[in-house]
C-alpha cells in the first residue's frame, strides 16, 4: 500500500466540513425511546419525521439519512431477537423522505434502499421522483441484506444463517462478495436509468406532433449476474441528473463498492489513525476502479451524546445502558461530551482525510437539537461550517457538479 | 343501504380525479398545458381536487415506455413519476384527498408493496388506495428481475394470491401491539407482532411484517380489469372499480352485472363502488362546449396519431396511408400482435377483422377519412356542455345506476379541473347530491366503506 501523499486527492471541497445526521426511530441508543423527550408513539407519523428534518435544516446540515430494513429491527446483526423492550416497526424510508420533501427547501434527503431484494428499475424511478418532489435534493443509501429471515420475506432466494464469528470463512466471504457485486451492478443499472433520458428529450414539437425526441431516449441494456434491465426509465432524468448514491462500509469488500459506485461512503473509524488507514484503502480501491479523478466524499459515522457538561452526556449514556440492560456498542465510535469537544474530534478526523461526518444522535429528541444548536454554532465560530445554505441542490451543497449525461456525451 | 321503496333516497355522487399521463387524452400542445412531471403540477392538481371535495386522486402506471413499429412511441406524453413517491409527497400538501395508486402485481413482491401501501397510509393519516392491476408480457418484464415469466392465463391467479398475501401482511398487526410504556420498558405487547406464513402457488413466504397496522387497516382496494375474471376478482376482493363505461347504457349494463356478482361472495351492493373514468368539456353554453369539444378532439388526434391508432387494430405498418384519405382496404394481420407494445388499448379490439369491417362501413357511410374515423369512434368526451348540463347529466347517471360517480380525466395538465371545481361542483352541491365538506378524514370515510377491523369484528360476533 502506497503512502497517502502519493494518492490522488479526490475529496471535493465546498463548505470546509460537511455534516449529516442519521435518523432512526427514537435515536440510536436502544433505550432512547424511554427518555421523556422521546415521542415513541409517534414514530410512524408524518409529523414526527417532519419535525426531525426541519430541525436538521434549521442547523444548515447537508442532508439527513433515513434508516430502513426489510425486517423488524433486531439487536442481533443477522437474525430476529424477539425482544419487546426496544423500538420495533418502521415505515418505508423512501416514502418518509417523499413526505417530508415538500415541507423543506434546502436539506438533502437520503433514504436507505435495500438492494438485495428490490428492483433497480423501481428504485431508480423512486429516487428520481424524490429528486423532482424535492427539486434536486435526493440521494439514496444502498444497503445489502445477507439475512436469511429477510430473504424469506421474498421467497426468491435463500441465504445460510450468518454468524458474526464466521465472517472470515471462505463461504461467507463468497456470499458477501456476491452481494456487494450485485449492489454495484444495481447502482450501475440505476445510474444508467437516470441517464436514459437526455435532459432535452421532451421537445413538444407541435409541428411534427412529437412530444419527445426518441433519439434522446436510450435503452440501457444492463446485463448482470442477478438481473438485467432494458430501459429506458419511465421517469425523465431528475433535476440533479444523478442523485447522490451513498453506502456504509466497514471492510474491504464494501469499501470496494464505495470506491466503484458511490458519491459518499460512510466509514466508522474509532480514531484518526484508523481514519487515515481507511481513507487510504478506499482511495487505492478508487484508483483501481479507474475513478481516481472522480469526487468521492468519505464521511465518518459517530454516535453522539451531546451536553454542554461532558459529565452529563456520560451520565445519560450510563443511564440508558442501565435501562437497556447492557452497554450499547455498535460499529461506530460512541462519543460523549460537549459540542466543543466533538468539534475538536471532528477537526482531528477531518485532517486524517474525511470530508464530512454523519452523526447518529443517541436520543433524537435531545442529541439532534444539540447538534443543530450546539455543535453547528461551534463549528461556525471556528470557520469550518457554512453560515447559510449556498445551494438549492444536494450536489451543490456537497460541491459536486451536475454530471454530463453519459449517453449524450457518447452520442 | 339498499332500498326498495318508491321514493328512493337520492344517491350521493362520488367524484375523483385522474392525473392524465400517457395516451392521447392530454392536449400537450395547448399553451395552457404544463408539466406532467414537475411536482408543482401534481400539487396544483391535488389541491384543486381537494378544494372540490373529491374523494381521491388517481394515478395510472406504466413500467416500460410504449413502442410502435419497434420504436419508442413519441406522439403522446411520454414519462411519468414513481407512483408511491409522488402520492406520498402529495400527502404533504393535502389533508383529506384520497391517494390512489395503480400498482402492478406482476413485477412487484407482496412484502414490498404491502409495506409501501401501509407506509403511505400512515404518512397520509389513512388516505391510501391501491388499484391492483396485472400484466404478463415479457416486453415489460425486460425491466425486472423476474423477466417475462408469467403465462397470460396465470395473471389473475397471481393477482388474487398477491392481494390475498398482502392482506395477510396488513392483518399481521392488529393495531394494539405498540404500548411504548416508558416505566416498564415495554415497547411491544407481543414479540410475534407481524408474524405471517403464506404458502401458495405463486408465493411461499414467511417471517414478520415490519410496518405496524396503518390508520385504514388496509388500503382501499380498486380493480380496473374488465374481463370476466377481472369482474369476478372485483366482486370478491375490491372496494371500488375503475371502469371504462361512461355512457348511460353501457354503464348500467356493467353496473348491474358487477353488483349482481357480489351476493355470491356474501357482500352487499354498497360494498363495491363503480366509478368509470370520464372525460369532460365545459363551455359557457352547450353549443360553446360542443365547439370546444370538436377542437379538443382534433388536437388529440393528429394525422400521425390517427394512423398509429389504426395500427393497433390492423397490427401492420400503415405509415404509407394518408390520414385524410380512406381506410385501408387490406385486412388486419391476425398473428401475434407485434406492431404496438406496452399499450392497454390494443387488447380492447378482441376481434380485429370485425372491427376493421365495421370501421370501413362507418367511414364509407359517413364519408370519413382515417382521421375523422378515429376522432369519431375513439375520443368523444363523456360529458360535454354548460356546467348546468354536465352537473345534471352526472347526477342523472348516478341516480340511474350507471355508476356511483366518476373519475374525471381532464385533457389539460394540471389546470384541467379548475373550472369543473368552480362551476360544476357547486351545482351538484345545490342539487343535494354532493358533499359541501368532508365528513370524515380517511378515504374509507369518503367512500362510505367500513373499516376492515369493523368488518372483522362483525364476522367474529355473528
Amino acid at each position: 500500500m502506497s503512502a497517502s501523499s502519493s494518492l490522488p486527492d479526490s475529496s471535493p471541497s465546498s463548505s470546509p466540513l460537511h455534516l449529516a445526521v442519521a435518523l432512526d426511530g427514537a435515536g440510536w441508543h436502544p433505550a432512547a425511546w424511554r427518555e421523556p423527550v422521546a415521542r415513541p408513539r409517534e414514530l410512524l407519523t408524518a409529523g414526527y419525521w417532519t419535525d426531525l428534518v426541519t430541525e436538521a435544516e434549521r442547523g444548515l446540515l447537508d442532508f439527513v439519512t433515513i434508516e430502513d430494513a426489510l425486517g423488524l429491527q433486531s439487536s442481533h446483526l443477522t437474525e430476529p431477537d424477539g425482544r419487546t423492550d426496544q423500538v420495533r416497526g418502521r415505515l418505508d424510508a423512501v416514502l418518509i423522505a417523499a413526505r417530508v420533501a415538500p415541507l423543506t427547501s434546502h436539506i438533502g434527503l437520503v433514504p436507505t434502499a435495500v438492494v438485495t431484494h428490490t428492483e433497480p428499475f423501481h428504485i431508480s424511478k423512486a429516487i428520481a421522483t424524490l429528486d423532482y418532489v424535492s427539486t434536486g435534493r435526493a440521494g439514496v443509501r444502498v444497503q445489502v441484506s445477507p439475512r436469511a429471515h429477510e430473504a424469506a420475506h421474498f421467497g426468491r432466494r435463500t441465504f445460510p444463517p450468518l454468524r458474526i464469528e464466521d465472517l472470515d470463512t471462505p463461504a461467507v466471504r463468497e456470499l458477501t462478495t456476491d452481494l456487494f457485486d450485485e449492489a454495484a451492478d444495481y447502482v450501475e443499472a440505476v445510474r444508467r436509468l437516470w441517464d436514459s433520458w437526455e435532459d432535452d428529450a421532451e421537445i413538444r414539437d407541435v409541428a411534427t406532433g412529437r412530444f419527445v425526441d426518441r433519439d434522446k431516449l436510450h435503452y440501457i441494456d444492463f446485463e448482470g449476474k442477478h438481473f438485467s434491465v432494458k430501459g429506458p426509465s419511465i421517469t425523465p432524468r431528475p433535476p440533479q441528473g444523478q442523485p447522490i448514491v451513498s453506502a456504509l462500509a466497514h471492510a474491504t469488500i464494501p469499501y470496494r463498492l464505495v470506491a466503484r459506485a458511490a458519491d459518499i461512503g460512510y466509514v466508522t473509524p474509532h480514531d484518526a489513525g484508523q481514519a487515515r488507514a481507511i481513507v487510504e484503502e478506499i482511495r487505492a480501491e478508487q484508483t483501481a476502479a479507474g475513478r481516481a479523478d472522480e469526487p468521492l466524499h468519505l464521511f465518518g459515522d459517530l454516535v453522539v451524546f451531546l451536553d454542554d457538561d461532558p459529565a452529563e452526556a456520560a451520565a445519560r449514556r450510563e443511564h440508558l445502558d442501565t435501562l437497556a440492560g447492557y452497554p450499547y456498542t455498535g460499529d461506530a465510535r460512541i462519543f460523549t461530551g460537549s459540542p466543543a469537544q466533538l468539534a475538536d474530534l471532528l477537526q482531528e478526523l477531518a485532517e486524517a482525510g474525511l470530508s464530512g461526518f454523519r452523526l447518529r444522535p443517541a436520543v433524537l429528541g435531545h442529541d439532534l437539537p444539540a447538534v443543530t444548536r450546539g455543535l453547528v454554532p461551534e463549528l461556525q465560530r471556528r470557520g469550518v461550517f457554512r453560515q447559510s445554505y449556498e445551494s438549492d441542490t444536494l450536489r451543490g451543497l456537497l460541491g459536486l457538479s451536475r454530471p454530463v449525461n453519459r449517453y449524450a456525451a457518447t452520442a | 343501504m339498499s332500498s326498495t321503496s318508491q321514493d328512493k333516497p337520492r344517491k350521493q355522487v362520488h367524484l375523483a380525479a385522474h392525473f392524465p399521463g400517457v395516451n392521447n387524452t392530454t392536449v400537450w400542445s395547448d399553451p395552457e398545458a404544463g408539466s406532467h412531471i414537475e411536482f408543482s403540477s401534481f400539487a396544483h392538481f391535488a389541491r384543486t381536487a381537494e378544494r372540490a371535495k373529491f374523494d381521491f386522486l388517481f394515478l395510472a402506471e406504466g413500467l416500460r415506455l410504449r413502442e410502435q413499429g419497434g420504436q419508442i412511441y413519441d406522439l403522446d406524453v411520454v414519462g411519468r413519476p414513481d407512483t408511491f413517491t409522488i402520492l406520498t409527497a402529495l400527502a404533504a400538501v393535502t389533508e383529506h384527498l384520497g391517494l390512489t395508486g395503480t400498482i402492478n402485481s406482476t413485477f412487484n413482491e407482496p412484502y414490498e408493496v404491502a409495506r409501501q401501501f401501509a407506509s403511505l397510509d400512515h404518512l397520509s393519516d389513512g388516505r391510501a388506495a391501491w388499484n391492483v392491476v396485472t400484466s404478463w408480457d415479457a416486453f415489460t418484464g425486460e425491466n425486472f428481475r423476474r423477466g417475462g415469466f408469467l403465462p397470460q392465463e396465470e395473471r389473475y391467479s397471481r393477482a388474487e394470491e398477491f392481494l390475498h398475501t398482502a392482506n395477510e401482511l396488513f392483518d399481521s398487526w392488529h393495531g394494539d401491539e405498540i404500548v411504548a410504556d416508558r416505566r416498564t420498558g415495554t415497547f411491544l405487547r407481543d414479540a410475534k407482532a407481524g408474524a405471517f406464513v403464506h404458502q401458495g402457488q405463486h408465493f411461499d413466504i414467511q417471517g414478520q411484517f415490519n410496518v405496524p397496522r396503518s390508520p385504514q387497516g388496509r388500503p382501499v382496494i380498486f380493480q380496473a380489469g374488465d374481463s370476466d375474471e377481472g369482474r369476478e376478482f372485483a366482486a370478491s376482493s375490491a372496494d371500488a372499480i375503475f371502469s371504462r363505461y361512461a355512457t348511460l347504457k353501457e354503464g348500467q349494463a356493467f353496473y348491474t352485472d358487477v353488483k349482481g356478482r357480489l351476493a355470491r361472495y356474501g357482500r352487499t351492493r354498497d360494498q363495491l363502488l363503480i366509478l368509470p373514468a370520464a372525460t369532460f368539456v365545459l363551455g359557457d353554453t352547450d353549443a360553446e362546449a360542443e365547439e370546444i369539444s370538436r377542437e379538443v378532439r382534433r388536437q388529440q388526434v393528429s394525422g400521425a396519431t390517427a394512423i398509429k391508432h389504426l395500427e393497433f387494430v390492423w397490427n401492420r405498418d400503415l405509415s404509407a396511408y394518408d390520414p385524410d384519405g380512406p381506410l385501408p382496404d387490406i385486412d388486419p394481420d391476425l398473428g401475434e400482435h407485434t406492431i404496438a407494445r406496452g399499450r392497454a388499448q390494443v387488447r380492447m379490439y378482441r376481434d380485429p377483422l370485425a372491427t376493421a369491417r365495421e370501421w370501413r362501413e362507418l367511414a364509407a357511410a359517413n364519408k370519413w377519412s382515417i382521421r375523422d374515423l378515429v376522432i369519431e369512434t375513439g375520443n368523444r368526451q363523456a360529458f360535454v356542455g354548460s356546467p348546468a348540463t354536465v352537473a345534471e347529466t352526472i347526477d342523472s347517471f348516478v341516480q340511474a345506476d350507471a355508476s356511483d360517480g366518476f373519475i374525471l380525466v381532464p385533457h389539460i395538465t394540471p389546470g384541467g379541473l379548475d373550472t369543473f371545481a368552480d362551476t360544476v361542483v357547486p351545482l351538484l352541491q345545490e342539487r343535494g347530491v354532493y358533499r359541501t365538506e368532508y365528513e370524515g378524514t380517511t378515504l374509507r370515510d369518503h367512500l362510505g366503506l367500513a373499516h376492515p377491523d369493523d368488518v372483522r369484528d362483525e364476522r367474529a360476533a355473528s
